[in-house]
C-alpha cells in the first residue's frame, strides 16, 4: 500500500520545510487537508456566487484599464459610426470604445455583466436553499446575517455598476432613484442634492458611483466573504439527513485532493457557463440605448432583475400623498421604496430568531431538515417568494402586457390583487403539501416502497408488491425533528398555574406560533399494520450494496408469505 | 346673261381636301392643347388622374365604405376620412391594416389585400375630397446622407417611449401596442409620422422636418439591419429577457452540473471510516 | 528572552531535508496510509485518463486559438466585432469548459471512492475555560480602572465624540444645498421654446393636425442638462373644442387655464413627471392620454393633466404659452409650481 504513497519532490518539500520554520503550519494544514465536505448539488449554490465575484474582481479590474469614469461632454467619432457626431459622456464613450475599438473588450464587458446577473441568482439561490434546510438555525445565525448583508451589498455593487456607462437606461434608472430621494421627508432634497452635487443630472455621480463600485463595496464585499466562508469552515458545513450522518459528524470526502479538485472543476464550468453566456447572448447593448439625456425615455425600461422588485412596487403602488403640517408626503413613492424590501430584509434577519423564540428550540442543528419536514416554515418560505415574486413580475408589467398581450393596467390590478392573495394562499397550499408529504414518508414507513409489480389475489383484489426501506432511506425519512410544543396559551400546569411563558400578548402569539410550528403528521415507528405489501421479512435489510437485489428477492419470496400477513 | 366666269376662277376641290382640312384643324387642336396644358409628364395625368379617381371611388365603395361611410364622412364604426390625405390611406392599406377584419383597439399590421395600384387609386381619390398630406415620393424617403447620430436623438425623444429603444414595439393602455418597426418601409415609417395613425401622435413638417424625418429613418433602418455584436439580441427589449435568461440558462444549467459533480459514484464508497482524526480539534 | 533561539545551524545544501524537528506528539503522527490509492477499475480509469487527457489537450488547442483570433482578429465596425467576439468567446468558452470536464471526470473516475468521517465537537468552550476567560477579562477591565474611575471612562467618550461626528461634518461639501432651486426652472416671459433636436422655434400653423405632438424646450439651453432635466416640455395640438382645461389651484396659486394655451388647441405640459421624474413621453393621440412608461402613471391631456391611474399624485404642471410679436409660441411665465417628483418643502 506504500508503494502508492507518492515521493514528494525535494524542491516542494524545502519550500514546506521553509513555511514551517516560519509559520508552524503544519498541523493547521494537515487539519485542512482532511476536512471534510459534505456533498450534495445544493451545497453548491454558494460557490457559484463566490466564483462569480472572483471573476467580477479579474475582468472588473481589466474593465477599469480602460473605463473613463467622467461626465464630460464630449463629442463621438469612433467607430460605432451610428452616433457619430452627438454628445455624450466621457463615460459612455470609453465604453463605446471598450465594446467597439478594444480587442476583447465586448467579451470582457459581456463575461463581467453576466457575472454580476449570475451573482445575484446564485446568491438568491443560496439563501433560499439555506432557508429552506434550516440551515441558519444555531450555530449559523451570525453567517445568516452575514449573508443578507452580502445581498444588500451585490444589489447595490450592481446598481452602480451598470449605471457607469451612463447610458439612456441606467440613466433613467438614477433619475428615479434621484426622484425617490427627493421625496423623503424633511431630508429628502438635501439628499438628492448632496448625492448628485446639486440639480439633477450634475457631472459628479458617475466618479462617485464608480469609486463606491470600484473599491468601497468590493472591499466590504471580500471581507465580508472571507468572515462568511471562515465561519462555515470553523463551524463545518451543514450535511443532509442521511444514513451515518449525525449531528456530531460529518461524512463526504476529505478537501485534498477531492474537494481541491471538484473546486477546480467547479470553478471552470462556472467561468464557462458566463463565457457561453458572453458568446451568444448579448447583455446591456448600451449602443443601442444611447448616451443619457434627461428627455428620452423608452418604453420596456426596466433595471438589471435583482432590482426588479423596487421596480415593481413603484408600478404597483396607487398614488396616494398627503399634505402634513404644510409639507408634502409622498407615500407613493415612499412606501414602495421601504416597505416591501423592508419586510423582506428585516424579516429574514429576525427569522431564526423568531423561530427560536416560537419553538423554544436552542440546540445545535448540524443536519438539514427536509423542506417537508417543517411545513410552517416552508410554508412561510414560499410566501416569502411568492410576495417577491409578484413585486419582481410587475416591474416587467409593460414586457408581460405586451408579450402575452394582456391590457397594461389589467396586469397591474392583478399583481394588486396577487400581492397579496399569492402568499396567503400560498402559505396554506405548501403547508399542505408538505404534511401530504410527511403523510407519504409515514405510509413509505409502513408499507415500503411499491416496486411496481402488480399481483391479483384469489379474492379478485390487486394489490402492488412493496419493498421495505433500504437502510439508507429509512435513515432519511426517520430524520425529522419536530420541535417541541410549548404550553399552549392559558393552559395550566399540573398546580393549576399558567406557563410563565404563555402569559400575555407575547404568549399567546407565541403559542399560535409554535402550534404551526409543530403541526406534523407522525412519522411512525415502522412496525406498521402490515397490509399485506410484503414488509417486514427481515432480509431486505441487507448489505447496503445489494439492497435492489433483496428488494428483488424479497419480492419473490414474500409472494407466497405475504398476503396472510394482517 | 350668258356663262360669265368669276375672276375667280372655280377650281375643282382635290377629293382628300376635306380630309386634310380636318387632319389639320385636329394638329393645330393638339399643338394648341399640349402648349395649353400643364408640365410635360403630366401632360396626359389629368386624365389618368381622372380614371384613377374614379378608380379608386369604385374600390373605396366596394370595400371601405361599410365602415366610412358612401362619402368617406365616416360613421359610428370609423372616422371621417375627409381631409386624411393620400399619405395615410397609402400607409393604412400597404400595412394590410387596412381594411379592417374586426373592430378592436387598434389594427394589427396583416397581410395586404390590394395591389400598389389600388392602393394608389383609392389613395388618390380620398386625397380629392380635400386635402391632407399627399404619399411621399421617393427623394422624400431617400436616407442617402441622413445623419442617423441627429436621428437617434431625435427617435429616442420622440419615438423610443412607445417603439422601444431599438424599435422593437412597446405596451399602450387599454390592450394597445406600439408596433414593432422591423418591418415598415421607408415610406410607411414617413407616413406614420406624418399622418399619426391611429393611437400615434402625428408628427407634421413643421415639427419634425422632412429632413429630420429622414434622419429617424436611417436610425431605424440601420438600427435594424445592424447585427448584434454581443450575441443573440435577446428580442432587444432589455433587461427583463436578461434576467430570465440568466435563471434559466445560467442557474438551470449550472444546476445540472452541480448535480452531475455530486452524484453518486456507481462504485459506491467503501464505507470504512479513517480512524478518529485526532487532528479535528485543533483548529 | 534570549534573542536566540538555537545554536547556528550547520549549512546546508539546498536539496538537502530539513534536519528533524523537534519530537511530536505521538498523537499527531502521520498514520500508515489507509487508502488504496489505485482506482477499482483499471481499464475504466485508463479510459478516463484518456477522456481526461484528450479534453485538456483540447482546451490547449482552444486556448492558442483564443490568442490566434485577438491577434488576427480586428474590431471596429459592427460585424467586425461580431467576428472577434464570437472567436474570442467561442475558443474561451471550449478551454474552460474543457477544463471543467476534465477535471470533472478526472475527480470521478480516476480517484478511489473515498468517505470519511470527521468529527465535529462541541463549539462552546469547556465551562472551564470561560469561567477562565470571565476571570481574566475582569481582572484586565480592574487593572485598567476603567470601572473604577467613571470620570476618566465619560470624558474619553466625550472626547470622541466629535472624532466619530467629524466624518459626517467632512460630507457636507458633497452638494450645493437645494435653497428654492427645486421651485424654478429656466422658463421665463418670452423665453421662445424649440424642438429639441432641430432647435427651431415654432409658430402655431407648424402644429398642422390635431393630434400633434413635439417635444420643446427652452431656447438656448439645449447643452444644459440640468436646465433640461426640469424645463423639458411637450407641446400637444387639439382639435377646436377639444381641450377643456379648468381652472385649477394649489394653495391658492393657479395651476392650470385655458388661457395658457394657445387658441384653445395648442397646450404645453412639463415633461417631467410628477412620480419620481422619468420623462413622461408616451402620447395616445386617440385616448389623449399620456403615459409614462416607467410606472404606467397615466395624464389626461384634455383636461389640464389630471392622473387618471398610476402612482403619481399630481397632475403634470402646465407651461403658460402664448405668441410673441413674430408669431412664435413663447412662455408666458415659468411654471406656477414645482416640476417634477414631490418634496418635503413643496408645501
Amino acid at each position: 500500500m506504500s508503494d502508492d504513497a507518492v515521493k514528494i519532490p525535494a524542491g516542494l518539500s524545502g519550500v514546506g520545510g521553509w513555511l514551517d520554520d516560519r509559520f508552524h503550519g503544519a498541523r493547521g494544514v494537515r487539519v485542512l487537508m482532511r476536512k471534510v465536505f459534505p456533498d450534495h448539488w445544493s451545497f453548491m449554490l454558494g460557490e457559484i456566487a463566490l466564483w462569480s465575484f472572483v471573476i467580477l474582481l479579474l475582468t472588473g479590474t481589466w474593465l477599469a484599464l480602460f473605463f473613463v469614469p467622467s461626465m464630460n461632454p464630449v463629442v463621438y467619432h469612433g467607430s460605432y459610426v451610428k452616433l457619430d457626431g452627438i454628445r455624450m459622456s466621457e463615460a459612455y464613450q470609453s465604453t463605446l470604445n471598450i465594446s467597439f475599438d478594444v480587442r476583447g473588450g465586448l467579451l470582457i464587458r459581456q463575461i463581467h455583466h453576466w457575472a454580476a446577473d449570475l451573482f445575484m441568482v446564485a446568491i438568491m439561490a443560496h439563501m433560499l436553499r439555506i432557508f429552506f434546510t434550516g440551515a441558519y438555525r444555531k450555530p449559523r445565525e451570525v453567517n445568516w446575517l452575514i449573508g443578507i448583508v452580502l445581498f444588500t451589498l451585490g444589489m447595490l455593487e450592481g446598481l452602480f455598476g451598470y449605471s457607469l456607462p451612463d447610458d439612456q437606461l441606467s440613466g433613467a434608472g438614477l433619475r428615479i432613484t434621484e426622484g425617490v430621494a427627493q421625496g423623503v421627508p424633511i431630508v429628502g432634497t438635501y439628499i438628492a442634492y448632496f448625492l448628485f452635487g446639486g440639480p439633477f443630472p450634475g457631472n459628479v455621480i458617475v466618479p462617485r458611483m464608480y469609486i463606491i463600485h470600484v473599491l468601497l463595496i468590493p472591499g466590504l464585499i471580500l471581507a465580508l466573504v472571507t468572515a462568511h466562508l471562515f465561519i462555515m469552515f470553523h463551524q463545518k458545513h451543514t450535511q443532509m439527513p442521511a444514513l451515518g450522518n449525525t449531528e456530531k459528524n460529518v461524512t463526504g470526502q476529505p478537501f485534498w485532493p477531492y474537494f481541491l479538485l471538484k473546486g477546480q472543476a467547479w470553478f471552470f464550468f462556472i467561468f464557462g457557463a458566463l463565457a457561453v453566456l458572453a458568446t451568444f447572448a448579448q447583455i446591456n447593448p448600451v449602443w443601442l440605448y444611447g448616451p443619457y439625456t434627461p428627455l428620452a425615455i423608452s418604453s420596456a425600461s426596466q433595471p438589471d432583475f435583482y432590482m426588479g422588485i423596487l421596480e415593481g412596487s413603484l408600478r404597483m403602488m396607487p398614488a396616494w400623498e398627503i399634505n402634513f403640517l404644510g409639507h408634502t408626503i409622498s407615500f407613493s413613492v415612499a412606501i414602495p421604496a421601504l416597505l416591501p424590501l423592508g419586510i423582506i430584509f428585516t424579516g429574514a434577519a429576525l427569522w431564526p430568531f423568531f423561530e427560536q423564540w416560537a419553538t423554544g428550540d436552542r440546540s445545535v442543528h448540524n443536519i438539514n431538515d427536509r423542506p417537508r419536514n417543517a411545513p410552517a416554515r416552508t410554508g412561510l418560505g414560499v410566501a416569502a417568494v411568492a410576495f417577491y415574486g409578484v413585486l419582481w413580475a410587475e416591474g416587467a408589467n409593460d414586457v408581460i402586457a405586451n408579450a402575452l398581450q394582456i391590457p397594461l393596467y389589467t396586469v397591474t390590478w392583478i399583481s394588486r390583487v396577487a400581492i397579496f392573495a399569492l402568499p396567503i394562499g400560498g402559505y396554506f397550499v405548501t403547508k399542505r403539501i408538505c404534511l401530504g408529504l410527511q403523510r407519504k414518508d409515514a405510509e413509505l414507513l409502513t408499507h415500503g416502497v411499491e416496486i411496481g409489480i402488480i399481483r391479483q389475489l384469489p379474492s379478485g383484489e390487486f394489490v402492488e408488491d412493496a419493498r421495505p426501506l433500504t437502510d439508507e432511506e429509512r435513515a432519511v425519512v426517520e430524520a425529522k425533528k419536530v420541535p417541541a410544543a410549548l404550553p399552549a396559551p392559558g393552559e395550566d400546569d399540573a398546580n393549576g398555574v399558567p406557563a410563565p411563558a404563555a402569559r400575555g400578548m407575547m404568549g399567546w402569539a407565541r403559542g399560535v406560533a409554535n402550534r404551526a410550528f409543530t403541526e406534523t403528521i407522525e412519522v411512525g415507528d415502522g412496525h406498521g399494520n402490515g397490509h399485506g405489501h410484503g414488509n417486514g421479512h427481515g432480509n431486505g435489510h441487507g448489505a447496503v450494496a445489494d439492497a435492489e437485489h433483496a428488494a428483488v428477492g424479497s419480492g419473490e419470496t414474500g409472494e407466497t408469505g405475504s398476503h396472510e400477513e394482517h | 346673261m350668258g356663262n360669265r366666269v368669276s375672276s375667280k376662277i372655280a377650281r375643282r376641290r382635290h377629293p382628300v381636301a376635306g380630309y386634310a382640312a380636318i387632319a389639320g384643324g385636329l394638329v393645330v387642336a393638339g399643338a394648341l392643347y399640349s402648349a395649353l396644358s400643364v408640365g410635360g409628364a403630366s401632360a396626359s395625368a389629368p386624365a389618368q388622374a381622372d380614371t384613377s379617381i374614379a378608380n379608386g371611388r369604385t374600390l373605396f365603395v366596394q370595400s371601405c365604405s361599410s365602415c366610412h361611410g358612401l362619402a368617406a364622412q365616416g360613421t359610428s364604426q370609423a372616422p371621417s376620412l375627409i381631409g386624411a390625405g393620400g399619405a395615410a390611406v397609402d400607409f393604412q392599406m400597404s400595412t394590410g391594416r387596412m381594411p379592417a377584419k374586426e373592430l378592436g383597439a387598434e389594427q394589427p399590421r396583416k397581410p395586404v389585400e390590394f395591389t400598389p395600384q389600388e392602393i394608389h387609386d383609392i389613395a388618390n381619390y380620398i386625397a380629392s375630397l380635400g386635402g391632407g398630406p399627399p404619399i411621399p415620393g421617393p427623394s422624400d424617403v431617400s436616407t442617402e446622407g441622413a445623419d442617423t447620430a441627429l436621428g437617434s436623438e431625435l427617435f429616442s425623444t420622440n419615438c423610443a417611449q412607445c417603439h422601444g429603444f431599438a424599435g422593437a414595439g412597446g405596451a399602450l393602455t387599454y390592450g394597445k401596442n406600439a408596433p414593432p418597426l422591423t418591418a415598415s418601409t421607408p415610406t410607411q415609417i414617413y407616413e406614420a409620422m406624418l399622418t399619426g395613425p391611429e393611437a400615434m401622435p402625428a408628427f407634421g413638417d413643421g415639427v419634425i422636418t422632412p429632413q429630420e424625418k429622414r434622419d429617424i429613418i436611417a436610425y431605424i433602418t440601420a438600427t435594424r439591419n445592424e447585427p448584434n455584436p454581443g450575441g443573440l439580441s435577446l428580442g432587444r427589449t432589455g433587461t427583463v429577457t436578461e434576467g430570465l435568461l440568466a435563471w434559466l440558462g445560467g442557474l438551470g444549467f449550472l444546476v445540472l452540473i452541480a448535480m452531475w459533480l455530486t452524484a453518486r459514484r456507481k462504485d459506491h464508497a467503501r464505507p470504512e471510516s479513517a480512524p478518529e482524526s485526532e487532528l479535528s480539534h485543533h483548529e | 528572552m534570549s534573542d536566540i533561539e538555537e545554536p547556528a545551524a550547520p549549512r546546508r545544501v539546498i536539496g538537502t531535508p530539513s534536519p528533524t524537528p523537534p519530537a511530536v506528539d505521538a498523537h499527531t503522527e502521520p498514520a500508515e496510509p489507509q487508502f488504496d490509492a489505485a482506482p477499482a477499475d483499471p481499464v475504466h480509469a485508463k479510459n478516463a485518463e484518456r477522456l481526461v487527457a484528450a479534453l485538456f489537450v483540447l482546451a490547449f488547442l482552444a486556448g492558442c486559438g483564443f490568442i490566434a483570433a485577438y491577434i488576427g482578429l480586428e474590431v471596429g465596425p459592427v460585424d467586425a466585432v461580431l467576428r472577434s467576439n464570437l472567436a474570442l468567446g467561442i475558443s474561451l468558452s471550449v478551454v474552460l469548459l474543457a477544463l471543467g470536464t476534465g477535471s470533472m471526470i478526472w475527480v470521478r473516475h480516476l480517484t478511489p471512492n473515498i468517505e470519511i468521517e470527521e468529527e465535529r465537537h462541541d463549539l462552546n468552550s469547556a465551562p472551564a475555560d470561560r469561567a477562565a476567560f470571565q476571570r481574566e477579562f475582569a481582572e484586565g477591565a480592574a487593572i485598567s480602572q476603567v470601572t473604577k474611575r467613571p470620570l476618566v471612562r465619560r470624558t474619553m467618550l466625550l472626547a470622541t465624540a466629535p472624532l466619530a461626528l467629524a466624518p459626517l461634518v467632512l460630507l457636507r461639501d458633497m452638494g450645493p444645498l437645494p435653497g428654492t432651486s427645486l421651485r424654478h426652472t429656466v422658463w421665463r416671459k418670452g423665453l421662445r421654446a424649440v424642438t429639441l433636436g432641430g432647435n427651431r422655434p415654432l409658430r402655431p400653423a407648424d402644429m398642422t393636425a390635431p393630434g400633434s405632438m413635439i417635444t420643446v424646450i427652452p431656447e438656448g439651453y439645449q447643452d444644459d442638462e440640468e436646465a433640461l432635466a426640469k424645463a423639458g416640455v411637450i407641446l400637444i395640438k387639439f382639435a377646436p373644442g377639444e381641450l377643456h382645461i379648468p381652472n385649477n389651484y394649489d394653495s391658492g396659486t393657479l395651476v392650470s387655464t385655458m388661457d395658457w394655451t394657445i387658441n384653445s388647441t395648442i397646450v404645453a405640459y412639463s415633461k417631467i413627471c410628477t412620480h419620481v421624474g422619468c420623462p413622461v413621453a408616451l402620447y395616445e393621440e386617440t385616448t389623449h392620454h399620456i403615459l409614462c412608461p416607467c410606472h404606467q402613471s397615466t395624464f389626461d391631456a384634455a383636461n389640464g393633466a389630471n392622473v387618471i391611474f398610476g402612482p403619481a399624485a399630481r397632475a403634470l404642471p402646465q407651461l403658460p404659452l402664448t405668441l410673441n410679436a413674430d408669431g412664435y409660441i413663447v412662455a408666458a411665465s415659468d411654471f406656477t409650481q414645482p416640476v417634477g417628483p414631490s418634496y418635503w418643502e413643496r408645501g
